[in-house]
């Protein structure tokens, strides 16, 4: 195997397992124990694959942090990684408002002290009819709704994007109207499939994939997963998200993956997954209609694209 | 003044300068050096050639207007070439590399998408125009049909930009200013019909 720069940088302590030392010299020592069992993710794959499914590879570490869409940082794939560099994902709050018990801004070490972090290995696919195989590191996004304590009325979930465009040079041109919101109906927030990731293949999260913390939810296209996220909202209205504000016609609401939804630009009956030279066949729910297509019996999924 | 030797002397360099990024791409592409969706990265590159290609072929009829670059026009009918010899490439990508001959898909995207329907027309429309690029073609056609059936250009110009802009999901700067460019040369040239009889009287 190719042994890429990126995978031999010396690890620092991660945000991600250093969640609960707090700067006691015998914790410190124990977060040197426990990040060296998961430092070396070039010798242990076996972490993650063993989440695989048999038709997926992982993609590599330099795949997934050097091709990506981000407009927040430019629009082209590669633009991400080259133009993050100034972006400073540290320290970091999300502000939580709308119908909540008590709306409040949570620090994010704080939130990542009352939860537990899990690997999880998705397959994330793009709207633009290509697909990677990610391992993320994160938390159900419904331990945090759990801390948010949302009131009875609450039937959406908005997510809001940071606006900083001396930090993110993409967000000096409107391209898309800044800041970047998505959102979830409550049913899928609190899925045990969506999840918070705060990092991949073990590193904290990169910037150019959303960092410190971002939505990923597997069963949508790619563009619901939504990064860098600085605002939870509840709302009892279902919320407007930026796609489908800027081109309704092409992007939904709901964005399910779904290969008989022909979208105007590109079929979605295939991918090209990164890495690989032919096409593949596309996945109902991006492979995980057993866990979600209970959420949409009662819809029509051609009319809720 | 420049003369029809000068600019037939830079054709070499010319064909060479053209050429090149054709080869450093296959060279790339089979070496793995083209990020990590060459594809992608192949169709698009051949696309944006060809389209700057046709906009330079049509800028190439408008500067000779200007008296010193009379004879650029002997450059012409070579990018002209060029841009179908990219053309062919960007189309024969998006065939056999993307879809691996899948003809029944193919031909689904291509009437479905209004982008690719774009793209395919303007290459059909471009077939005529290099099929009958020799002098030898002049001569049979007679100048005013090999001319008339040469205003395809103008077509292939609007629908490749026209291929470019739907393609593009936000930033459309860069497509909106090749159909800017359009516009202008063909305002150009409607400008010069409308002038031209006042000037003959």
């Amino acid at each position: 195997m190719k042994i890429l720069g990126s995978e031999i940088t010396p690890y620092k302590t991660y945000l991600n397992r250093r969640k609960f030392i707090k700067g006691s010299l015998a914790s410190a020592m124990l977060a040197t124990v426990t990040s060296s069992a998961f430092a070396n993710h070039d010798s242990d794959l076996s972490i993650y694959t063993k989440n695989l499914n048999e038709n997926d590879k992982l993609n590599s570490y330099e795949e997934i942090t050097t091709y990506n869409n981000f407009y927040e940082f430019g629009t082209h794939k590669k633009h991400p990684h080259l133009n993050s560099g100034n972006f400073k994902p540290r320290p970091w709050t999300i502000k939580i408002d709308g119908l909540v018990k008590k709306p409040q801004t949570f620090d994010l070490e704080k939130i990542l002290s009352n939860v537990t972090i899990e690997d999880r290995v998705y397959r994330l696919r793009c709207v633009e009819a290509w697909s990677m195989v990610i391992p993320w590191q994160g938390f159900q996004l419904s331990e945090l709704i759990k801390m948010a304590e949302p009131l009875s009325s609450a039937k959406y979930v908005q997510f809001v994007t940071v606006f900083r465009p001396e930090e993110m040079p993409g967000q000096q041109k409107r391209t898309i109207i800044w800041p970047y919101r998505e959102g979830l109906r409550m049913d899928e927030a609190m899925n045990p499939l969506t999840i918070l990731a705060t990092g991949l293949y073990g590193h904290e999260m990169p910037n150019q994939n959303g960092a410190p913390i971002r939505l990923v939810v597997p069963w949508k296209y790619g563009f619901k997963s939504i990064k860098s996220i600085v605002e939870i909202r509840f709302l009892d209205t279902q919320p407007e998200t930026s796609w489908e504000t800027l081109a309704p016609w092409e992007y939904g609401f709901y964005a399910n993956v779904n290969p008989n939804v022909n979208h105007p630009r590109w079929s979605q009956g295939t991918e090209r997954r990164i890495g690989e030279f032919k096409r593949r066949e596309t996945l109902m729910f991006n492979g995980y209609e057993k866990e979600v297509a209970h959420l949409y019996k009662d819809l029509d999924l051609t009319k809720f694209y | 003044m420049f003369s029809t030797r000068n600019f037939n002397r830079s054709k070499p360099v010319l064909f060479i300068l053209i050429l090149f990024p054709s080869l450093l791409w296959a060279y790339q592409f089979v070496t793995g050096n083209l990020g990590v969706n060459p594809i992608e990265k192949l169709m698009d590159e051949l696309g944006l050639m060809a389209l700057r290609l046709i906009i330079i072929t049509l800028m190439i009829t408008t500067l000779s207007n200007i008296k010193p670059l009379k004879s650029i026009v002997v450059l012409r009918r070579m990018i002209g070439l060029f841009a179908f010899y990219y053309v062919c490439l960007h189309f024969s990508t998006y065939i056999v590399l993307d879809h691996f001959l899948d003809m029944q898909f193919i031909i689904q995207d291509i009437i479905k998408r209004p982008f690719i329907t774009f793209g395919f027309i303007s290459f059909l429309f471009l077939i005529p125009l290099a099929s009958t690029s020799t002098n030898n073609m002049i001569k049979r056609l007679g100048f005013k049909l090999w001319k008339k059936i040469h205003y395809l250009i103008y077509p292939v110009a609007i629908l490749a930009s026209m291929h470019f802009y739907v393609l593009v999901r936000a930033d459309k700067t860069e497509p909106v200013i090749y159909i800017g460019i359009i516009i202008l040369l063909l305002l150009h040239r409607i400008f010069k019909r409308l002038t031209r009889p006042q000037l003959a009287q």
